[in-house]
């Protein structure tokens, strides 16, 4: 009884320490914070993956190849512009969704396919045949046509795609927009193979089938 | 009539408490000399009232999908009744909400508003601060044209100087590896939600403070509250409040109200005369004849990013924002007691003027872009007749060869062509033909080599052209080393004697 009387008495009603004691001795305060925090979490999980999930998914792995159409189209010693459907956007992409690069034709045989994106700051950078040099509206980068640095802010060269000819057709592996931290071209080994009429292709060659793998390696 | 409004005033009132809960904080005691310096910060709370009611009602109409957005902002500029006008007034209104933040910022700091006991205050500023530039940002980004587009790709690129860290940033921006639906969309999320939610919330905060701690005093050097000591300070604020001070409504507030009618005339006056904001070029990439440019709040940053030298310029993008606000929010620790006028506290003013000297010339530099190259200056800058009057056939084929191979895109003569290089009208002043031979070939400092494009016999022309490039009775350089003619004329003169 006059434990009763103290509890009644002792602690200023409405603060948590009162409402603590009122729930016999704070049981159903703890559980309820438990089980309020316990909720939290499980209702963050979600919550925080859908907003970080772009930076953590592997975007590589979505690139692929697309081409870039017949080799006629690249006349040899000089570099044009070429357009092509990017392959990794949502439904909502609008005009967005096609991207241009450069590309440079040296022989026959080989070529170079480099990025729009200036490698100071991103950019869409021009070519000058005449002077056979790119330039950069933005912050005045300069490049030489094998994309090496010129002049000017940027860090490094020209980002370049890997690029392979298949049946006549340049193709080129798309997928991401590049950045000092992302540099365009990936080691041989993340290069998916393109697949054209059921046989599949990597640096313009049919990959060796399983049999043909395992008995060179 | 009037009895019978008066009557239901007073049953709302006494059913709500409405009286008593506005009432304080509408009439609470302010300085009698807080004058019309006091007026800023009210006209940033009115141009961000409006942006909230224009923004709205621009979301009637505006389709945040990378699709449709672009044709959305061309019906609302066309189509829509007062589409325009309402673009007009968003977009003017956000330049002058950050204009008048920052207004209000210097007018703070000037008069050491920020000192004891105000120090949460001004933290609360240094968040609105952000938050807005982080809206105007944004704001740019729903205006989805090609400046939009690449000035996303310029933040995305910034990231990826993030050591480690660089291609998650990216993405988590770009909300996927590209610019594209994904990123109008978060960038409008931001804008829409989060931004102006987080602002209502700072605004809250710092009112409350403001409320809480009063409105500091003009601090005229020798007048009561011009000095702050902490031992004193607040104690003596608030009884100089209660004896001298007026009631902030109707007597400050109606300079404040001046001040906003006047800014709200010449808002919907600018607005209806330059009309709205963009959208510029579609937000198209493979249209590449564009000449990406941020909105004004940016351009000071966008003219460092030209000019920092590439070896520090990740440092810079990495620890600069952080660094400055880290500054910012020391402000009021550093320097939060004694004097509070401007005049007692020169390196406080020496900084406002060194800042706003140096943003302001940094953002001008931002709009003139001395250092782009201008794209078609080798088709459409015209060669002055002075540098092609009586030249030989060679000097003319070189001038020629100058204006094909895109000099002028970098080089101007007489002032006109691109700035990124040296103008060339006196270029046979500075280099003798040795020297041009080489520059043109092999380049140097920021030039690039022209060894493989350009043939022999036109890098003769060329150097041949530039060598006449001298002021009339002047004698160009014509040995390497030899900078400017006086020098060379007392060089010859001394071997004489």
């Amino acid at each position: 009884m006059t434990a009763h009387e103290d509890e009644r008495r002792a602690p200023d009603p409405g603060t948590s320490d009162a409402l603590a004691r009122e729930t016999r001795r704070g049981f159903m305060f703890k559980l309820g914070a438990g089980l309020l925090a316990l909720g939290g979490l499980v209702i963050s999980a979600p919550i925080v993956g859908y907003i970080f999930a772009p930076a953590v998914r592997d975007w590589k792995k979505r690139r692929s190849w697309v081409s870039l159409g017949a080799l006629e189209q690249y006349p040899v010693g000089q570099t044009v512009l070429a357009t092509y459907t990017n392959p990794v956007h949502g439904p909502t992409v609008g005009r967005a969704e096609d991207l241009p690069c450069w590309v440079r034709r040296i022989d026959e045989t080989s070529f170079q396919v480099f990025y729009i994106n200036c490698a100071h700051l991103g950019c869409p950078v021009h070519w000058f045949q005449e002077s056979r040099l790119f330039m950069c509206p933005c912050h005045g980068g300069v490049y030489y046509e094998n994309g090496n640095r010129a002049s000017g802010p940027p860090p490094r060269g020209l980002f370049e795609y890997d690029w392979q000819v298949v049946r006549g057709r340049l193709y080129v592996f798309a997928g991401e927009m590049p950045n000092l931290q992302i540099p365009g071209r990936l080691p041989e080994d993340e290069l998916t193979p393109l697949t054209v009429d059921g046989v599949e292709y990597l640096d313009g060659r049919p990959v060796p089938t399983d049999g043909d793998a395992g008995g060179s390696a | 009539m009037f009895r019978i409004i008066r009557g239901a005033w007073d049953w709302v009132d006494d059913r709500t408490g409405l009286k008593a809960l506005l009432g304080p904080p509408l009439t609470h005691h302010v300085p009698r000399n807080a004058k019309w310096w006091y007026v800023f910060g009210s006209c940033t709370l009115m141009f961000f009232s409006i942006q909230i009611v224009t923004g709205i009602c621009l979301a009637l109409v505006y389709a945040p999908s990378a699709d449709t957005v672009y044709d959305s902002l061309l019906y609302l500029n066309y189509d829509v009744p007062m589409g325009w006008m309402l673009r007009a007034i968003h977009g003017w209104s956000s330049n002058a909400m950050v204009f008048m933040m920052l207004v209000h910022m210097v007018q703070v700091f000037l008069h050491g508003a920020f000192k004891f006991p105000r120090e949460m205050t001004w933290l609360f500023g240094v968040a609105l601060m952000l938050t807005t530039l982080a809206l105007a940002f944004t704001g740019q980004v729903m205006r989805w044209d090609a400046d939009a587009y690449w000035g996303v790709g310029i933040g995305a690129s910034m990231m990826g100087r993030f050591p480690v860290i660089g291609g998650w940033l990216t993405h988590l921006v770009l909300g996927g590896p590209i610019i594209g639906g994904d990123t109008l969309s978060r960038f409008f999320t931001l804008h829409v939600f989060i931004l102006p939610g987080l602002a209502i919330a700072l605004i809250g905060g710092h009112l409350m403070l403001v409320l809480k701690h009063g409105i500091s005093e003009d601090p005229k050097p020798g007048t009561a509250g011009a000095t702050v000591d902490k031992a004193t300070y607040r104690e003596a604020y608030h009884e100089r409040m209660r004896k001298k001070g007026v009631p902030f409504f109707p007597v400050a507030a109606q300079r404040d109200m001046v001040f906003c009618g006047i800014m709200l005339i010449a808002l919907v006056v600018v607005a209806a005369w330059y009309g709205p904001i963009g959208p510029g070029p579609r937000p198209d990439p493979t249209l590449i004849d564009v000449t990406p440019r941020p909105d004004f709040p940016f351009l000071w940053i966008f003219a460092v990013l030209a000019l920092l030298s590439p070896a520090v310029e990740d440092y810079l993008i990495i620890t600069a924002a952080p660094v400055l606000v880290l500054l910012l929010m020391l402000v009021p620790f550093l320097a939060g007691t004694g004097a509070r006028s401007p005049s007692r506290r020169p390196i406080a003013v020496l900084t406002v003027v060194l800042l706003v000297t140096g943003l302001g010339v940094l953002s001008w530099l931002g709009v003139t872009s001395p250092w782009s190259p201008h794209m078609q200056a080798w088709t459409s800058d015209a060669v002055p007749p002075t540098f092609v009057e009586r030249r030989s056939p060679l000097e003319l084929q070189g001038a020629i060869v100058l204006q094909h191979s895109q000099c002028r895109n970098c080089h101007a003569l007489d002032g006109i062509g691109g700035q990124r290089g040296p103008d060339l009208s006196e270029v046979a002043l500075r280099l003798s033909p040795s020297q041009l031979i080489r520059q043109v070939q092999q380049g140097d400092g920021n030039m690039p080599a022209f060894g493989k494009s350009l043939s022999s016999a036109e890098t003769r022309a060329v150097v041949s052209f530039l060598s006449t490039c001298h002021p009339p009775g002047v004698r160009p350089a014509d040995r390497p080393g030899a900078r400017i003619p006086e020098l060379r004329e007392l060089d010859e003169q001394r071997s004489r004697n």
